[in-house]
């Protein structure tokens, strides 16, 4: 790995705990991140899935969009707001409900994904939005963004504040204990808590595939409730490097790797990202493309794969049964609570069927592989019943 | 019996003219939890610096290099059930290749105990 001089890298309000804690500081989208803590990565992840991991997601990019003139009718507001951001991305925005968090992808002309993101509607003002872009992209997304509020509405980057996440199946003992109200949220629904003095915007999402929230705290308070949170012994702090087996496992494709600005959402396998409402109207960036490929016009699409014998990293190539190549691994690694290989890949179209046995070609020795379905460990997210 | 070390934390401990190669307690500790080696062929003959094994951590791929030329002897079989091992015990059950030394004059060049320890510290 080049290691990018620790001067130039950015430091999140929380750096100061992780070095403290012993975290193995790496550079990671322009920020100084711990991979691990002394524990590892092993450790890390599974007490994450049989506790809660609390992770430094700083780098990541929160920010608002507010609508400036407000009529004091709530629905038209949020449509005027959801107006505004719909056509970068393929999601239905003036559908959400207030408080709803709704993950979605910004698209390039070409349908090609330019991020992936989460866009929420506010329970309580009108006309406003929470987005959340991820941290290698968020100049340019928050540019993208900027331009789509123009004069109507103001576009507020938070990128400054810190941002949480406390993920695994004892998250939500751990944060009711400090913040009761959060017990009313179902996944993918968010809402501003009091938390003593500081009002925190929480969110019942996350990428690990556990239950858990994501908080949105002031730079100032946040040393503070990253202790609070580890002053419970269900919750131990988790690194990049638990963090990333972790989304695997849940079958999450991570940007830069998974996900680039050539791959579709259909590619991609993110269909359900593509809201029913905007593929009628055929009103998103690529809809020509997207639609077509939705119809079956694949050249590739991605695939969970579990591999036999050493990991098979980005980059690997998949071949098929006769050592044809078809494909590439976009993410691939060990999975803990597996216990085994798995990968994500693009593979061609007719390769793609659960069961179907292929090969990885790991240091030029062909492993065998078969494509599974994703998620490789099942979500475990708390859904409300509505 | 000496043991010697090299820059990219491999050591070699010779017996007469075999030596036995592993990585460090500094090496293993750096990777993290190592979930699988891949080892060299028995009969397969390395020259210094040639890739020899491969340990993966959950995160990466990591080359092990032959400290030294010779021809690999044996493999350390137990770590492909249990690649743990190069963590628990790195210089003993964690080993991972035997390998008869074709140029003993090479083992001079590579550093002592304390060379080592003052690279690592």
């Amino acid at each position: 790995m080049a290691e990018a001089r620790s001067e130039d890298l950015l430091q999140t309000p929380l750096y100061e705990r992780h070095v403290a804690a012993g975290g193995r500081i790496v550079p990671f989208g322009g920020y100084a991140l711990p991979v691990q803590y002394p524990t590892g990565i092993m450790a890390e992840h599974k007490w994450t899935r049989d506790q809660a991991g609390l992770f430094d997601v700083s780098h990541m990019g929160p920010s608002f969009l507010t609508l400036k003139d407000r009529s004091g009718d709530a629905e038209a507001d949020h449509a005027a707001v959801a107006a505004l951001v719909e056509p970068l991305i393929c999601g239905d925005i003036a559908g959400l409900k207030p408080g709803q968090v709704r993950y979605t992808l910004l698209l390039n002309e070409t349908g090609g994904a330019l991020d992936d993101l989460m866009v929420a509607r506010s329970p309580r003002f009108p006309g406003a939005l929470y987005v959340v872009v991820n941290a290698g992209t968020k100049e340019a997304d928050f540019e993208l963004l900027a331009k789509a509020a123009g004069d109507k509405a103001d576009f507020q980057r938070v990128d400054d504040n810190a941002l949480l996440a406390l993920q695994g199946p004892e998250a939500v003992g751990v944060l009711t204990a400090m913040v009761p109200g959060v017990v009313e949220l179902g996944f993918m629904q968010f809402g501003a808590f009091q938390w003593e003095d500081e009002e925190l915007i929480i969110s019942r999402s996350g990428y690990t595939g556990e239950d858990g929230f994501e908080l949105l705290c002031s730079a100032k308070n946040a040393a503070r409730l990253w202790d609070a949170f580890l002053d419970d012994p269900r919750v131990k702090p988790i690194g990049l490097g638990a963090r990333d087996s972790l989304r695997l496992e849940a079958g999450l494709p991570l940007y830069g790797h998974d996900l680039d600005e050539t791959v579709s959402p259909i590619e991609a396998d993110l269909g359900f990202a593509v809201s029913k409402r905007r593929r009628e109207a055929a009103d998103f960036p690529g809809a020509a493309r997207i639609l077509s490929e939705r119809e079956g016009q694949l050249t590739r699409k991605r695939v969970g794969l579990i591999v036999q014998g050493a990991p098979a990293r980005e980059g690997a190539e998949i071949l098929d049964a006769s050592g044809t190549a078809i494909g590439v691994v976009t993410s691939g690694g060990f999975a803990p609570s597996l216990g085994k290989a798995i990968a994500l890949g693009f593979v061609s179209p007719d390769h793609t069927a659960i069961g179907t046995q292929l090969q990885v070609s790991v240091r030029g020795r062909a492993q065998p592989a078969e494509i599974v379905p994703t998620p490789f460990v099942p979500h475990r997210y708390f859904r409300k019943s509505v | 019996m000496t043991t010697k070390f090299t820059p990219d934390h491999e050591y070699i401990r010779v017996e007469g003219s075999t030596g036995t190669v592993g990585i460090t307690s500094y090496a293993q500790e750096q990777l993290g939890d190592i979930v699988f080696v891949e080892l060299p062929e028995v009969g397969k003959v390395l020259k210094k610096g040639d890739e020899a094994a491969v340990v993966e951590s959950v995160k990466a791929a990591s080359e092990i290099y032959a400290p030294v030329s010779g021809t690999v002897t044996a493999v350390n079989d137990a770590l492909n059930g249990e690649p743990g091992m190069v963590n628990a015990d790195p210089e003993a059950g964690g080993w991972m290749f035997k390998i008869e030394v074709s140029d003993a004059g090479e083992l001079d060049k590579l550093l002592d105990a304390d060379g080592y320890a003052e690279l690592t510290l």
